[in-house]
């Protein structure tokens, strides 16, 4: 398309003007650098953010990742796709593996091989194993193997013209399999344990609460840039052919575009932020199972984003985060009621607020006496 | 001729009668002991040997009553058994069990006399032959027969004169015996020594050979029959997730759980009738549990339409998510009043089979889930274009604002529509707790395959759907021997989408000029 000096240098301007003024920064600032100096804080200050709180934080945050990308293809191309726990998830294993293997013989049997393998006598370790000791390797599968694998699907399904509640039903199927899949032994992932008891990642105990802070840092980075990204391609040209294709797809064929390579493009760059989310997901939460990828997990994405917000980036992070700091304050207290919780929250979102919270936000902020930026933002990314 | 012999009765028969003749005069030079002559007079004198007698007269009243016991003696038996010593009870232990057998073979219940036929073919000794060829002679049921004769060829291959040998080699293999199989397999690997061993040798492995290659029929019957009873329950499912979505451009992600609540309202059904109706009637709970679940699961249907579905049309994507939502709801609610996991006990009259060929059983069960299907079929056929309301919801499939402006209700037919299909998803249900445990969950293992029906079967026809869902039924259980339950579900998912690149709207699509539906 663009030669690739002109690409980063588009990137460094989009991130300048990114975030529409100062919030942008302010917010990410506060992330990045403000709850660490809140942890550093003495124990029994009313500020202090424990460990166990800035694990959680990251984890939602990395949720936040898998959501804007969700956000790209759902909000902004219209098209829903049930099966992203599977994208989540190959990114999620790809690391999960790396850091099995740097287990090396600390395992409870003192085997170079993985515990679950010693388990299921497994006597050398599969081929497709090995590269995985490198840390460059592992790092660009991360991104590129939930990508190929969105385009090796994405390919036939777009082509095929296969869209609306026909996409999502198959790509839920792709999730069941998935699931399935990764469930099985002989495939060499863990079986239904998955992968876990990890122990240190370049040297680093991932137990050390200090190897958690740099994680969580790393993960609100990661955020930042993938914000910025999602910031420029919705607000390219590109973006508005996205835009146009949810509005209507018909006539953006006709009028000569093709919409099935723009929501290939679309799902591959999801696929790949729901690659980063699981590898930032796995140091922090230690464990990544086949539960954590299948159906449940695939559709459960699908709601952070609509309660946030679909078609509006700040509502993909808000509603990641926000929808699982619930989940995880409901399922410690009251772990029956949660899906009724859930299940209200999907019916709620659909029918009484479409736009989410930042729809609501909006709506209330127009009725107050009105302020400029936000109007005009609601009116860029509506 | 060799093809005719397993299928009737006949030339088995004749067969039998001529080794009648020869039978007897061979037992009796294998089996005479030469320094034993009747000791007792009565099964009861030799009763009393058993218990009070030194060891060599327990061993001669153990013979005794082997040839002579009478299952009449049971009880006594199982009363010894309990007072004596290891050694005692190994002795009995053959006689009590040819007893038992003898009590089965006299049962009145077919099942019953198969099983004790088997048995005795299985663990009887010799002197089990005589009670057989009795009963042989006294049996009128085709399949008893038979296992009447396995048993008797089986014993027979324990006989040391080998043309009684030979002869039980031929008919087991004639007959396709599966229980045979892994004896002739033995036979077959054995060394020979002579001629008359290879000969024995030989037809051993012609007998396995052909009792294998048979059996390769018989399993791929029954996995058909059991495809097609899956591809029922998926018909069932799908139909209505069709129809609906056919007529109201919806997809329901309930509709399994429409499934959960005809599961668990034949479950309700069931535990009533136990409850208040004696036990002469339980047998017939199902009769009322299928109108049942499907009213139920029609009216919960009915009201999520009302309050929920009514409002989202036009919006196909929002309705999956909130219907998903509902789901998630049903189940849980399910989950707090009946617990983790009920099963349905199927009524007497649905258990057991039918026997049609040698090693291929019918279940009741799969059978009625294939029927119900095929009936369910013809009624919606019926229902679609035999009526005033069928040719409504025709119209209104083929253009909603056509027939609005016609005077049709639409709106009325679509909550009719819906809570018809959520009522056929309870039917559906209602059958699965036939074949399986009834668990809040059930609906979310048949949901994605049922949604891949509707997929690759095309919207709004009903051949499409059937075709698909009797073809990725039976495609399911066919795949699974050769490639595990896991890898034949990732084939048909790339079957499935293979087939869209060459037909994007499903097998059968509805002709028109329209771009999109």
């Amino acid at each position: 398309m663009t030669p690739e000096r002109s690409i980063t240098s588009r990137l460094a301007a989009a991130a300048s003007n990114v975030g529409a003024g100062p919030a942008f920064w302010i917010i990410g600032a506060l992330l990045f650098a403000g709850v660490p100096l809140l942890n550093l804080l003495p124990d029994d200050s009313f500020f202090h953010v424990s460990d166990f709180t800035l694990n959680l934080l990251g984890k939602f945050f990395a949720f936040a990742i898998l959501a804007l990308g969700i956000d790209l293809i759902w909000g902004y191309t219209g098209v829903l796709s049930l099966g992203h726990g599977v994208f989540f998830g190959l990114g999620a294993y790809a690391m999960g593996m790396h850091l099995m293997l740097g287990i090396g013989t600390e395992g409870v049997y003192g085997n170079a091989l993985p515990d679950f393998m010693v388990w299921n006598q497994v006597e050398e370790l599969p081929w497709f194993w090995k590269p995985f000791y490198s840390l460059p390797f592992s790092l660009a599968a991360i991104v590129l193997v939930p990508m190929a694998a969105a385009a090796m699907f994405g390919y036939f399904v777009f082509r095929s013209r296969i869209r609306g509640v026909y996409f999502s039903i198959i790509t839920q199927a792709l999730a069941l399999v998935a699931w399935l899949v990764f469930n099985r032994n002989e495939t060499n992932l863990g079986g239904t344990n998955g992968l876990t008891n990890f122990k240190h990642i370049q040297g680093f105990s991932l137990n050390d609460p200090s190897t958690q802070l740099v994680m969580y840092m790393v993960t609100i980075l990661f955020l930042g840039l993938a914000y910025v990204l999602c910031r420029w391609i919705t607000q390219s040209r590109a973006g508005r052919v996205l835009i146009a294709i949810r509005d209507c797809e018909q006539r953006v064929f006709f009028s000569g575009y093709s919409p099935a390579n723009y929501k290939l493009f679309v799902f591959v760059i999801s696929a790949g932020l729901a690659g980063l989310a699981g590898a930032l997901y796995v140091p922090q939460v230690g464990i990544i199972t086949p539960n954590q990828i299948g159906v449940l997990p695939s559709i459960e994405m699908v709601i952070w984003v609509a309660v946030g917000g679909r078609g509006t980036l700040s509502g993909a992070i808000i509603g990641a985060a926000g929808v699982n700091f619930m989940r995880s304050t409901l399922t410690n207290h009251f772990p029956e009621l949660w899906p009724f919780f859930l299940g209200g929250l999907f019916i709620a979102v659909v029918m009484f607020f479409p736009k989410g919270i930042v729809g609501l936000l909006r709506k209330m902020s127009v009725m107050l006496p009105s302020r400029k930026s936000k109007v005009e933002n609601a009116a860029t990314t509506d | 001729m060799r093809r005719s012999i397993r299928r009737s009765p006949i030339p088995i028969l004749s067969a039998w009668l001529l080794l009648f003749l020869g039978a007897p005069l061979s037992l009796a030079t294998a089996q005479e002991e030469p320094t034993s002559p009747p000791a007792f007079m009565t099964t009861q004198e030799a009763m009393t040997a058993l218990h009070e007698s030194p060891w060599p007269d327990k061993k001669l009243a153990a013979g005794y009553l082997l040839k002579n016991g009478d299952p009449a003696l049971l009880p006594q038996f199982e009363e010894l058994r309990s007072n004596t010593n290891r050694r005692v009870r190994r002795l009995i232990k053959p006689v009590i069990n040819l007893l038992k057998n003898k009590a089965g073979l006299a049962s009145p219940d077919k099942g019953t006399r198969r099983a004790a036929a088997r048995d005795l073919g299985a663990r009887g000794t010799p002197e089990a032959l005589p009670v057989l060829k009795k009963a042989l002679s006294n049996e009128k049921e085709h399949w008893v027969r038979y296992d009447l004769e396995e048993a008797i060829q089986l014993l027979n291959l324990e006989n040391g004169d080998p043309q009684v040998k030979f002869m039980a080699i031929q008919q087991l293999g004639d007959m396709r015996s599966a229980a045979a199989l892994p004896i002739l397999q033995d036979l077959a690997k054995q060394q020979a020594g002579n001629l008359e061993q290879q000969t024995l040798k030989d037809e051993a492995e012609k007998a396995s050979r052909l009792i294998q290659k048979w059996q390769d029929v018989t399993r791929g019957i029954e996995m058909l029959l059991q495809g097609l009873s899956l591809g029922s329950i998926l018909l069932l499912m799908a139909l209505g997730l069709a129809i609906v979505f056919g007529l109201m451009g919806v997809i329901n992600m309930a509709h399994g759980e429409m499934m959960m609540i005809g599961a668990y309202a034949t479950f309700v059904v069931q535990e009533t009738f136990r409850m208040y109706l004696g036990e002469h009637l339980f047998d017939y709970y199902f009769f009322f549990a299928l109108p049942c679940a499907f009213f139920v699961a029609a009216f919960i249907g009915w009201i999520l339409e009302g309050t929920l579905i009514r409002f989202l049309y036009g919006r196909p994507l929002e309705t999956l998510l909130a219907t998903w939502g509902v789901g998630l709801v049903l189940i849980q609610t399910a989950r707090l009043i009946f617990g983790d996991l009920t099963a349905v006990q199927a009524p007497s009259w649905l258990r057991g089979g039918a026997q049609v060929v040698v090693g291929v059983q019918l279940p009741y069960n799969r059978l009625f889930i294939i029927l119900l299907a095929l009936f369910s079929v013809a009624g919606i056929y019926l229902l679609l274009f035999r009526t005033g309301v069928g040719l409504r919801v025709r119209a209104v499939l083929q253009n909603r604002d056509m027939s609005a402006c016609l005077g049709i209700p639409t709106r009325k037919l679509d909550a009719y529509t819906f809570a018809f299909g959520s009522g056929l998803a309870g039917l559906a249900g209602s059958a699965l707790t036939l074949v399986g445990n009834v668990d809040p969950e059930l609906g979310r293992n048949y949901i994605v395959d049922s949604f891949m029906v509707v997929v690759a079967g095309g919207v709004g026809k009903l051949a499409g759907t059937i075709t698909a869902a009797f073809g990725i039924g039976t495609l399911n259980k066919l795949l699974e021997p050769g490639f595990g339950a896991v890898y034949g579900k990732v084939i048909i998912l790339v079957l499935i989408i293979l087939f869209l690149q060459v037909r994007p709207s499903g097998l059968f699509a509805l002709k028109g000029r329209h771009l999109d539906s």
